[in-house]
């Protein structure tokens, strides 16, 4: 008897502990979609912001529908900067024919990137069109714009449902490119709604069908704060080739600043 | 054949850079361990035809050439030596079997300051066709045909970046003579260039010290860089003389002083371009330009292939009767990059002499094989037009090179 009354008891706490979060949840955001995918994004951008400089080095494997592999190895650099897009020194270490090719980038929220590409074997820099947000970078089914810093003011945004996924329950938010140079014309992504982290994203070409889907494995929390993944899978369903990024341990703070990132870096990256 | 084995530097700068690299090994005691990577080239090449002079007959060559490279760093990579030493064999030209130290530089970076001590490489310019502004190497012209191979210069230099740009100061110790290819070698004039017997302005000849300060900078589309060069002009004049009763020629080096620009607005799909320099001599002064433009269009035909559309002009004040080779010159070129996982990309080009109606064409490809090899095939045709003009010389020079790179 007794037992029986305190399960019921017990559950009916839980659901009401479960409603209550649920409506705090729904308190915080708005109910018109559009108002709440753009509260999603700001808040997305608002949990990871101040984490300042990180180095970390990266593995691409490459797949082809075959089944044939072959690896990149890049190191990255990437300096935080508030009220633009981030900066970002890439230093190629495989394969060897590429050893020592520097790629450094200036993200802008709107607008073209600034990136210049270094050639060690002609010690030559070349400041290259950025146009290309769509293309893909090395060779990868990474393009360059799906490997830039996130800003809010890249696109309009609608939330359109709820749903389980791999973190808890994701706010599913569909992402509209402002840049008419963008790739796609819409991403799905799939945010969890405790720590607000991209699990997985959806991407529609230009005619609107399904490009490519980018899932992530798992997440790693750097400073108390800041949560970045471990490894990450795109697959272009219309190729059927695929990249696996494996991150292969993040540092942050480890005193980048605004002057590690020129042409004489990039010149001397090695 | 044993002369060749030499590597042709001035004796003194040379014997200075080893003595301050045995001194820095000494010093970066605690340095890292070294490590070591590089490529050896094996080049084979086709000719159409025997050459128009002696020494020519022949339309097979080939040739290897190995750069390792030595990297050490320290001091969490603030200092740090890199050597790369230089050797290529070539089957048949004398001249093109040579070495080189093409780096063998201490780098110490504080703050926003580099210097650099030893032999370095430093490119200038932004345009694809000629590298009118690329003054601090010699041109390694046995290399390649366009010119883009150098040799390693002596040299101290300190760069310092600032919110204005970047700032460089330069003081080229030594002066390296071009290499011209020998009796046996192709694409070379009807004459042989005979290096021994190079003349100077300068009574210090290859001991001769020059000096350039350049500034760069990049704000919103542009990238801008301007310089002044006092010292040794990179490029002779050919003096013809008779030795050993054959019509030979001597280079001569004079002293210059020259301002130049290079200029890159990155426009959307757009790369506009422009190179330009004043020179002064003792003899003679001019300027030249080389500008265009480079327009991609990016994802063709919703692929990943991106095709580029190269148009550029040559000018030269001094005109069709100098050494000048790109005096009235256009050049037309498309590039094919794929972004494939095999790096596969395609250039073809071709030049116009609007003077003498002389005409090259150029074909270049490459991709990778695997993890350690990468393939290029490159193509040359040409056809002279009038007499003058001393691209004739390579009338009957129309080849096919293939070089298969082997990375470690």
């Amino acid at each position: 008897m007794l037992t029986k009354n305190v399960k019921k008891i017990m559950i009916a706490s839980i659901s009401s502990a479960i409603v209550l979060l649920s409506f705090q949840a729904q308190a915080e955001f708005s109910d018109d979609p559009i108002e709440k995918g753009l509260q999603i994004a700001k808040k997305v951008k608002e949990r990871d912001l101040g984490w300042g400089d990180s180095e970390t080095t990266l593995k691409m494997i490459l797949k082809n529908a075959a089944g044939q592999t072959s690896t990149r190895e890049l190191r990255t650099k990437t300096l935080e900067v508030q009220g633009d897009g981030d900066k970002a020194l890439n230093i190629f270490d495989h394969p060897r024919d590429v050893k020592g090719t520097a790629f450094l980038s200036f993200s802008h929220p709107i607008g073209a990137d600034d990136q210049w590409l270094y050639l060690p074997a002609l010690k030559r820099v070349k400041r290259i069109a950025s146009r290309n947000k769509s293309g893909p970078f090395v060779g990868s089914e990474f393009s360059y714009e799906d490997l830039s810093s996130f800003e809010v003011e890249k696109y309009t945004y609608k939330f359109l449902r709820e749903e389980p996924c791999k973190g808890g329950t994701c706010f599913v938010v569909e992402q509209n490119p402002v840049d008419k140079f963008s790739g796609y014309t819409r991403l799905v992504s799939w945010i969890d709604t405790t720590e607000f982290r991209n699990w997985k994203i959806e991407f529609y070409d230009r005619r609107n069908s399904l490009l490519k889907t980018l899932t992530v494995e798992d997440f790693k929390l750097y400073l108390d704060k800041y949560w970045r993944p471990t490894s990450t899978n795109m697959t272009n369903h219309q190729s059927k080739k695929t990249t696996d990024l494996v991150f292969e341990g993040y540092e942050f703070r480890t005193g980048l600043t605004d002057r590690d990132f020129n042409k004489n870096t990039l010149k001397r990256a090695k | 054949m044993m002369k060749t084995l030499f590597i042709k530097m001035p004796r003194r700068s040379y014997a200075y850079s080893l003595l301050f690299a045995l001194g820095i090994f000494f010093i970066a005691g605690t340095a890292s361990a070294v490590e070591i990577s590089g490529s050896t080239q094996f080049e084979v090449t086709a000719y159409a035809r025997d050459g128009q002079f002696d020494g020519q007959d022949y339309r097979s060559n080939f040739s290897v050439a190995l750069a390792p490279e030595f990297f050490w760093d320290w001091n969490n990579g603030d200092s740090s030596i890199v050597f790369t030493p230089f050797y290529r064999f070539d089957e048949n030209d004398e001249e093109r079997s040579h070495g080189d130290i093409r780096e063998l530089d201490f780098l110490h970076v504080f703050g926003n300051w580099e210097l650099h001590v030893g032999v370095r490489k430093v490119f200038w310019g932004v345009t694809e066709f000629n590298q009118l502004v690329d003054v601090i190497n010699q041109t390694d012209s046995v290399e390649s045909f366009d010119g883009e191979e150098k040799l390693g210069q002596p040299l101290i230099s300190l760069s310092r970046v600032t919110d204005w740009g970047i700032f460089d100061a330069f003081i080229l110790a030594g002066f390296r003579e071009r290499t011209f290819a020998g009796e046996d070698g192709r694409l070379r004039g009807e004459f042989i260039v005979n290096e021994s017997n190079a003349r100077f302005e300068d009574d210090r000849e290859e001991n001769a010290i020059d000096f350039a300060l350049r500034w760069s900078h990049s704000f919103g589309v542009f990238d801008v860089g301007a310089y002044w060069f006092r010292g040794t002009d990179r490029e002779p004049i050919l003096e013809a003389s008779f030795s050993n009763g054959s019509l030979q020629l001597t280079p001569f080096y004079e002293e210059i002083d020259q301002i130049g620009t290079d200029i890159q607005a990155t426009v959307g799909n757009w790369l506009w371009k422009f190179e330009g320099l004043y020179q002064k001599s003792n003899l003679e002064e001019y300027s030249a330009t080389q500008l265009g433009f480079e327009y991609t269009f990016f994802g063709v035909a919703n692929s990943a292939t991106d095709i580029g559309v190269l148009l550029e002009y040559g000018w030269d004040e001094r005109g069709e009767d100098s050494t000048a080779i790109f005096q009235n010159d256009i050049f037309v070129g498309a590039r094919l990059t794929l972004n494939d996982s095999a790096d596969s990309a395609l250039l073809v080009g071709g030049s116009y002499d609007a003077d003498s109606s002389t005409r090259s064409f150029l074909i270049e490809a490459s991709r990778r094989i695997n993890d350690r090899w990468t393939i290029s095939i490159e193509g040359l045709l040409f056809h002279g037009g009038d007499t003058n003009d001393p691209l004739t010389a390579l009338n009957d020079d129309d080849r096919i090179q293939i070089t298969f790179e082997r990375f470690f």
